[in-house]
């Protein structure tokens, strides 16, 4: 199966006696996994892989270690999901719960930014960024560099336990382990003071949901990325399913050009010589060596396909070695294919050849992409709009409901109510709450009296903190109005500008 | 759809051959639901090893855990566990933890325990969950009472309103004779006594009820006030302004026990009804009292200790 077969003498390429583990007509039922070892590529599109690599893995590792100054009352560190407190603290913007929307809102974005990407250059997101490429990526990275290539590693898969493949198996698992905890180990630092859970980390001083978390995410990480791989974006991810429905004719796929590579042939000399009309491809299955997800592109876009570009890069060499024109398997829009396919069949393939373009882009506005920017942009902009114009203070106003008034000796009449008054800046600050309507009313703070009532009080609140108030309201029975009667509450903040406002409800007796 | 079934299995056991679908090329079961056949489709594969670890599972979990139920019980279980243990630990536990605070609350007299912010608040939430679960078929969820069964929300009390009042009322109880210590009054009954006649309970009636404010017929009114002075004031005060020590309720005040139409006055002074409340100081333990007291106070209608 792995036999290096040599076509005609002179070929200058090495053709791979392979055929795709995952090709559709070899799927049996309850047959086993077969194991892919991808072949490593050089390339335009492997090195665009290893710097997204090193990028995404270099935000996920080094964010939490970010520091951020935000004052004497806030964490210092630049990205937090504080969960105990329920703040979510990312670089100059703090999040309470209430304020969770712009969170969806974000995601909401990422989805629709997901949607405009796929329909404009097909699957990016799973063949450079997704985590499950990018860890699988490092993990036959780690692989490749201690069992050796394609051919080393089968072939060690094939030995029998000695002492090189127990040293070696060994070897990988430790590596992918130290990855897998440092993944799992990375995840917890988003949620606490990342320097001090270091340290509590190593002192066994951390709650013990931090070393679930790191157990459960080494253990995803190991099996994902060391054993399940490929399988997880075939079987267990809902996107390649979903994303049939963001592509159509004008989306880049990583594409066989067919009309130029058929028919195949492995002994292109003598076919020549026999004045055979056949096309650039030589058979050679660099294509399907590389590709892990084990498929052939040649078979035509597939669910499995992640769009790596992978087998771009390899055709690409064999083209050079076979010194013919790069793009035999190209980035090309289905509408891109068609055009050169029907050019091929009118003015021939070495026309269609010479006029291919390398990367087939066309027609990225269209209404598809159009509507998805717009409401990628709408979002965003409605989001930005609320965070730079959202308040800082807060009030919110719970009225007692069991019993809802009580009357008083001298015959006026109580509500109570729970005001909650939320500051949210970094500093402690002192608000006056004050009485809006309701004639002749006055409140005072439970745990005072009533001789105390006034008209407006003041509530100093810590900072970044919600203080609730219980505060009793009474209104004399001359003012009293049946039933119900709406005012207000108002707050402000005595040593700035800030106010806010709750409407309320006055109850009593009749109406 | 049974008979189709059971027709075809017969058929299928007869004729003994797997039935292929000619669409899928696929082997069925035979069964067939309105003319559509089931295929034979092997369990994915994640699917019987789930399965198999869920069985693996069970026979873990009923070594270590109470699982085969017995005559008497269940097996034990290697671990030994018991839900009683665990809540029993947990309450523990709560105990433990709430230890320190209730220790203060036992100590510290009541009104320093409310100039502790921190221990009023914690005395007010563990008063208000034994209100829950003591008080309220009487006073209400919202202690608002009804009928008969006073606010305690409000400002108007019928043995006084300070924390030390409130105290001694819970822990002592109204009229409750297996307490020595008990609240004790009694209204005589000046009508089936025949104290007084119909008519001058009428009149005093009417006098009682223009003392809160109210427009009374002055033909009734001003003989009641004699009536008053002579049967009801030494008890409810010149002006009717109650008193704390006998539990005498203010008549000048909206707050009615009993009802504040004349009918219910009447009522009253004829043969009145005497409220009681049982007696907690030998129910619950000292500190729970304290913090009912402390959260009967909360409530807003708490009176200042006048020492």
């Amino acid at each position: 199966m792995n036999v290096p077969v040599t076509q005609d003498k002179a070929a200058p390429v090495e053709a791979f006696d392979v055929e795709a583990v995952n090709r559709r007509t070899r799927q049996k039922l309850y047959q086993a996994r077969v194991k892919v070892f991808p072949k490593r590529t050089w390339g335009t599109f492997r090195n665009l892989k290893w710097a997204v690599m090193a990028v995404t893995l270099a935000i996920y590792w080094i964010t939490p270690w970010l520091r951020w100054d935000r004052g004497p009352f806030a964490p210092d560190q630049a990205v937090l999901v504080d969960l105990a407190n329920r703040r979510f603290y990312f670089f100059f913007i703090e999040i309470w719960p209430q304020e969770f929307f712009y969170v969806a809102g974000l995601l909401i974005m990422a989805g629709l930014g997901l949607f405009l990407i796929t329909s404009v250059a097909g699957r990016v997101w799973c063949g450079y960024t997704c985590p499950q490429t990018v860890w699988t990526d490092l993990f036959i990275w780690v692989e490749r560099l201690i069992e050796g290539d394609r051919n080393a590693r089968m072939k060690l898969d094939k030995a029998p336990w000695g002492v090189e493949k127990i040293a070696k198996r060994v070897a990988v698992h430790a590596v992918w382990l130290v990855i897998a905890v440092s993944t799992g180990g990375a995840w917890i630092f988003y949620f606490a003071d990342a320097p001090s859970l270091f340290v509590n980390l190593f002192t066994l001083q951390a709650p013990p949901i931090a070393y679930i978390t790191v157990g459960v995410l080494t253990a995803t990480t190991y099996t994902f990325a060391g054993f399940m791989r490929e399988q997880v974006c075939t079987y267990m991810c809902p996107w390649p399913r979903i994303q049939g429905a963001m592509l159509d004719e004008d989306s880049l796929l990583v594409t066989y050009n067919g009309w130029r590579g058929e028919p195949r042939s492995r002994h292109q000399k003598k076919a020549a010589a026999e004045g055979l009309d056949i096309g650039d491809c030589v058979d050679c299955n660099a294509c399907v060596v590389v590709c892990p997800m084990g498929i052939d592109i040649r078979d035509g876009n597939q669910l499995e396909c992640i769009t790596c570009a992978l087998c771009i890069d390899a055709c690409n060499a064999v083209m050079d070695k076979l010194d013919r024109p790069r793009g035999l398997i190209s980035y090309s829009t289905l509408r891109g294919h068609n055009a050169n396919a029907a050019e091929a069949e009118r003015a021939g393939r070495a026309t269609a050849t010479a006029h291919q373009r390398t990367v087939g882009v066309s027609h990225i506005a269209r209404p598809r992409t159009l509507l998805y920017f717009g409401l990628w942009s709408l979002v965003g902009l409605v989001m930005l709009g609320a965070l730079v114009t959202r308040d800082r203070l807060d009030i919110n106003v719970i009225p007692d409901r069991n019993p809802l008034y009580v009357t008083l000796s001298d015959g006026s009449i109580r509500n109570g109510y729970a005001v909650k008054i939320l500051n949210m800046t970094g500093e402690p600050r002192q608000f006056e709450v004050a009485l809006d309507g309701l004639p002749g009313a006055a409140m005072w703070e439970a745990g005072s009296t009533e001789d105390s009532a006034t008209r407006a009080i003041a509530v100093d609140v810590d900072a970044d903190r919600l203080r609730e108030v219980k505060v009793f309201v009474s209104q004399p029975s001359a003012a009293v109005e049946p039933g119900l009667t709406g005012f207000a509450f108002t707050v402000r903040d005595l040593a700035g500008s800030e106010s806010g406002r709750a409407d309320a409800d006055f109850y009593a007796p009749g109406g | 759809m049974t008979g189709a079934n059971a027709g075809n299995d017969t058929e299928r056991q007869g004729s003994g051959e797997v039935e292929i679908d000619p669409v899928t090329g696929q082997p069925t079961t035979g069964h067939v639901w309105d003319g559509i056949r089931e295929l034979n489709r092997p369990l994915p594969r994640w699917w019987v090893w789930t399965f198999y670890a869920t069985i693996a599972f069970a026979v873990v979990y009923m070594v270590l855990y109470p699982a085969i139920p017995l005559v008497r019980g269940a097996t034990s279980g290697v671990l030994g566990y018991s839900t009683r243990a665990s809540v029993e630990d947990a309450l523990t536990a709560a105990r433990a933890a709430q230890s320190e605070r209730l220790d203060q609350v036992a100590a510290m007299p009541l009104a320093r325990i409310q100039t502790d912010t921190e221990l009023n608040r914690f005395a007010v939430v563990g008063g208000r969950s034994a209100f829950l679960v003591n008080c309220v078929p009487c006073h209400g969820s919202g202690a608002a009472g009804s009928k008969g069964y006073p606010n305690l929300n409000d400002d108007d009390w019928l043995w006084g309103g300070t924390l030390d009042a409130i105290q001694t009322t819970i822990a002592h109880g109204i009229r409750f004779d297996a307490d020595p210590d008990t609240r004790l009054s009694q209204m005589p009954a000046f009508g089936a006594d025949g104290i007084l006649d119909r008519r001058q309970i009428q009149e005093v009636a009417e006098y009682v009820y223009s003392l809160s404010g109210r427009e009374a017929d002055p033909v009734l009114a001003s003989p009641g006030q004699q009536i008053f002075a002579d049967n009801c004031a030494a008890c409810h005060g010149d002006t009717g302004e109650g008193n704390h020590d006998l539990g005498a309720p203010s008549l000048r005040d909206p707050i009615w026990l009993y009802g504040d139409d004349r009918a219910a006055i009447e009522a009253q002074v004829t043969n009145p009804t005497h409220g009681v409340m049982p007696a907690w100081g030998d129910r619950l333990d000292d500190v729970v009292i304290k913090e009912l007291a402390l959260y009967v106070y909360s409530l807003g209608g708490g009176e200042a200790a006048t020492d």
